[in-house]
């Protein structure tokens, strides 16, 4: 059968070629590269695409959004969870701007998008025709690449190369702009190629073994080595390669807000989360520490706090997959360039195997201190109004961390991420670098499509909910499973609490009000629920996860709670608040 | 402070790329988000078919220089970008100076004007003569000031093309930062498909 096969593709391959729409050519070059789910919204100039659409229907499902951004936000919920290439599609002008912030979000975050615009007929550009926008330019800041195509002659290279730009190397988002005559134009169709190699673009540095060696070296001598783990072993699929690394060297590792559940959150050696609202020993170790192994992570601002004050007296060991963020924020003593999904075994055969008992109780004690003053409190209050950490933990009791959590921006995101429970990775869904409002709704669209078989949370605050809530337009008309929690504490709580802590209380527009959710949810025709009695809370999650379908659930929590630890910005990482 | 307690100096980067509609947009939002001038910027087709090279002038600290260098090279399309300061380059500025026939021919010793200005005549017309002189930025303004007497009609300067001056150029270059480099072994011609005719300065 095989040689059946063999000779028909062979037979197909000598064909004639046919003649089809530049359309046509981008819908089979989607199916070439294995896309099954598009996001996205039609329009003037990107009809004759969803023309062709309608007889793809059985091939490509397309979930239409309600704005332009959601559909970026469920391309990148799409694309953490599966880890494939999230697809999105938009109309010339307002449609085009309207992606913006999603390819921000996804550019600072590595997050693989192919998103195509319509756009007007070629003939028109640069004539203020109705709803042109010169989107490339307006795009070239936020993407990894983007190209207009004029001609449907260049689709089928053009796709393929946005494709192998969006998901290689260090991951980013890619645009291409199609102007309508390229959708309709018929063209000789010689069938789609897959894109390997770009003589301009070098996806992933050559490995050094020197650097592997010094690397090495230096973390065999270490007394106090300390890992830093960010999203780069997601991206890489290296979760594997850094478990056995992080055990046999025996050392502490930390994450960044992105690496969440590179390995399980109650592994032995997972210290915790790194920065600003991250773990207590964490952040003072990091000024103690020997050496510090920063594995796909970028030093941010908000994990390295005051950088002249950050990690002196450490020697610094950085392995990345983009050499321009070697010593971009941190001076690195050995870079090891390359995708750790290769030099991390590299790195493992030559480190000793190690048990650092002392170092690892210092992280226990700092823990032990974190908990007395601020985790007990947080998720095991025993009076007052809820908190949002008590929430996070009842919703882990009922998971068993086996979710997918979806977090938008702000204090209730710090809270999830600092006790969710993440066994399995790709678990922690959440606008990282850009820190976007609004981003939870539509992702978590996206991570379900993504991760079907997976129960998505979205944890959403009062204020971000209200950025994109007309995505529960989509959840009503796909029929998605996602269940939707808003911790209200009727403020914008996180810049409330730097009011608090830094501006002497002077609450400028944070009090910002909110519809009855549970009613607008009814609207949508999705079943929801508020609550405000801690003796409702697990109940009420339980009917949540239990529904047959999506469910918003709305807690009401206690209303000037501050997330504790705290970097002030512009204090050192050692200078880290419990109070 | 000046650029000199700040570190700062000229600094020519040069940049190897596809001939990309856009990619001059790309490369120049990598200084402007940084809110970095560009002194000078030339962009032509280099001695390689379909391949441009661009010559871009700033004045910075060598770690910006750096940072920067990476940054473009990041760009999908772009092939190889090098730094140098002045001192390791040969650079020249092309400039042009319309004048008034009547009043030069008059008032000026044409031939020593150009003899000591390294300069010559491109066009002699009754009404005006244009001079060209090639150098660098104090030799091009000095001949500003000694036309600006005879009524200077218009000036126009080229950006700066810069060739580097290590004859082994590039290769011993990248040896130099071969530790900062992703590279193994670099060869030469690596990106460019093209064998010994690209770099054989």
């Amino acid at each position: 059968m095989e040689v059946a096969q063999q000779e028909i593709l062979t037979e197909t391959a000598t064909k004639a070629t046919t003649k089809v729409s530049g359309s046509v050519a981008l819908l089979e070059a989607l199916i070439a590269e294995g896309v099954d789910t598009i996001f996205g919204y039609p329009g003037g100039a990107i009809m004759p695409i969803y023309d062709a659409l309608y007889d793809y229907n059985d091939k490509l499902n397309h979930i239409l959004v309600r704005h332009e951004q959601g559909g970026t936000h469920a391309g990148q919920g799409y694309a953490r969870t599966s880890g494939k290439v999230g697809v999105v599609f938009a109309t010339s002008g307002p449609g085009a701007t309207n992606l913006v912030t999603g390819l921000a979000d996804a550019q600072i975050d590595s997050t693989p998008l192919v998103c195509i615009t319509g756009q007007v007929f070629a003939h028109l550009l640069g004539t203020d025709a109705f709803q042109e926008t010169d989107v490339i330019n307006i795009t070239t800041p936020v993407t990894k690449w983007n190209y207009q195509v004029t001609d449907a002659n260049e689709i089928p290279e053009v796709i393929a190369k946005a494709f192998y730009i969006a998901k290689s190397g260090r991951p980013g988002p890619v645009l291409i702009d199609i102007t309508k005559n390229a959708q309709i134009q018929l063209f000789d169709y010689e069938g789609y190629t897959k894109c390997e190699h770009i003589r301009s673009y070098r996806p992933k540095p050559i490995v050094r073994p020197q650097y592997i060696e010094q690397a090495a070296a230096l973390i065999n001598q270490a007394k106090k080595p300390f890992i830093l783990f960010g999203q780069g072993i997601l991206l890489g699929t290296a979760e594997q390669e850094f478990k056995a690394f992080v055990e046999k060297s025996g050392i502490p590792a930390a994450w960044t807000v992105l690496g969440a559940g590179a390995i399980p959150t109650d592994h032995p050696l997972n210290v915790g989360m790194l920065g600003m609202h991250g773990n207590y020993g964490p952040n003072v170790l990091t000024n103690e520490c020997d050496v510090l192994i920063a594995i796909g992570m970028r030093f941010d601002d908000r994990v390295t706090g005051r950088l002249d004050k950050y990690a002196k007296q450490a020697k610094v060991i950085h392995l990345d997959i983009d050499p321009a963020e070697i010593d971009k924020n941190v001076k690195t003593t050995v870079p090891v360039w390359g995708d750790c999904k290769e030099t991390l075994p590299l790195l493992t055969a030559l480190v000793e195997e190690k048990q650092h008992t002392e170092w690892l109780a210092k992280f226990k004690e700092y823990t032990r201190q974190e908990t007395e003053a601020v985790i007990e409190k947080e998720l095991n209050p025993q009076t007052g109004e809820m908190t949002m950490g008590e929430v996070i933990k009842q919703l882990n009791d009922l998971t068993g961390g086996e979710a997918v959590i979806v977090t938008d921006v702000g204090q209730h995101q710090m809270v999830a991420c600092r006790y969710a429970q993440f066994n399995k990775t790709r678990s922690n869904v959440t606008s990282g670098g850009l820190g976007t409002m609004g981003f939870a709704l539509p992702a978590a669209i996206g991570a379900k499509y993504g991760a079907q078989d997976r129960t998505v949370v979205a944890i959403i605050g009062d204020g971000g909910f209200q950025m994109t809530c007309q995505e529960l337009g989509t959840i009503m008309q796909s029929g998605v499973d996602v269940k939707i929690i808003i911790l209200n504490n009727r403020f914008l709580g996180m810049v409330r609490q730097w009011q608090e802590l830094f501006n002497d209380r002077r609450y400028s527009f944070v009090d910002i009000q909110s519809p009855d959710f549970v009613a607008l949810a009814a609207a949508y025709r999705i079943p929801g629920k508020r609550i405000d009695e801690r003796a409702d809370l697990q109940g009420a999650l339980k009917e949540m996860l239990d529904n047959k379908g999506s469910f918003l659930l709305e807690v009401m929590v206690t209303k000037e709670n501050n997330v504790f630890p705290m970097v002030p910005q512009g204090c050192s990482v050692s200078e880290i608040r419990l109070k | 402070m000046s650029n000199e307690e700040l570190g700062k100096q000229e600094y020519n980067i040069t940049i190897y790329t596809e001939n990309q509609v856009g990619l001059l947009n790309r490369i120049a939002i990598i200084f402007t988000r940084r809110k970095i001038n560009i002194d000078s910027l030339n962009t032509s087709p280099s001695e390689i078919e379909s391949i441009h090279r661009f010559n871009i002038v700033i004045t910075e600290s060598e770690e910006v220089v750096r940072k920067l260098t990476r940054q473009i090279e990041k760009q999908v399309e772009v092939l190889k970008v090098y730094y140098h300061t002045n001192e390791d380059v040969i650079w020249q500025e092309l400039a042009l100076y319309k004048v008034s026939t009547d009043i030069i021919a008059e008032k000026v010793s044409v031939e020593r004007l150009l003899r000591e200005n390294g300069a010559r005549a491109v066009v002699i017309r009754k009404d005006y003569t244009v001079f060209e002189t090639t150098g660098h930025r104090e030799e091009t303004d000095n001949l500003i000031s000694i036309l600006q007497p005879y009524g200077l009609i218009e000036f126009v300067r080229s950006a700066r093309v810069a060739i580097i001056k290590d004859s082994e150029g590039f290769n011993s270059k990248l040896r130099e930062f071969e530790r900062l480099e992703p590279g193994e072994e670099v060869i030469e011609n690596e990106y460019l498909n093209k064998g010994s005719k690209v770099f054989t300065m």
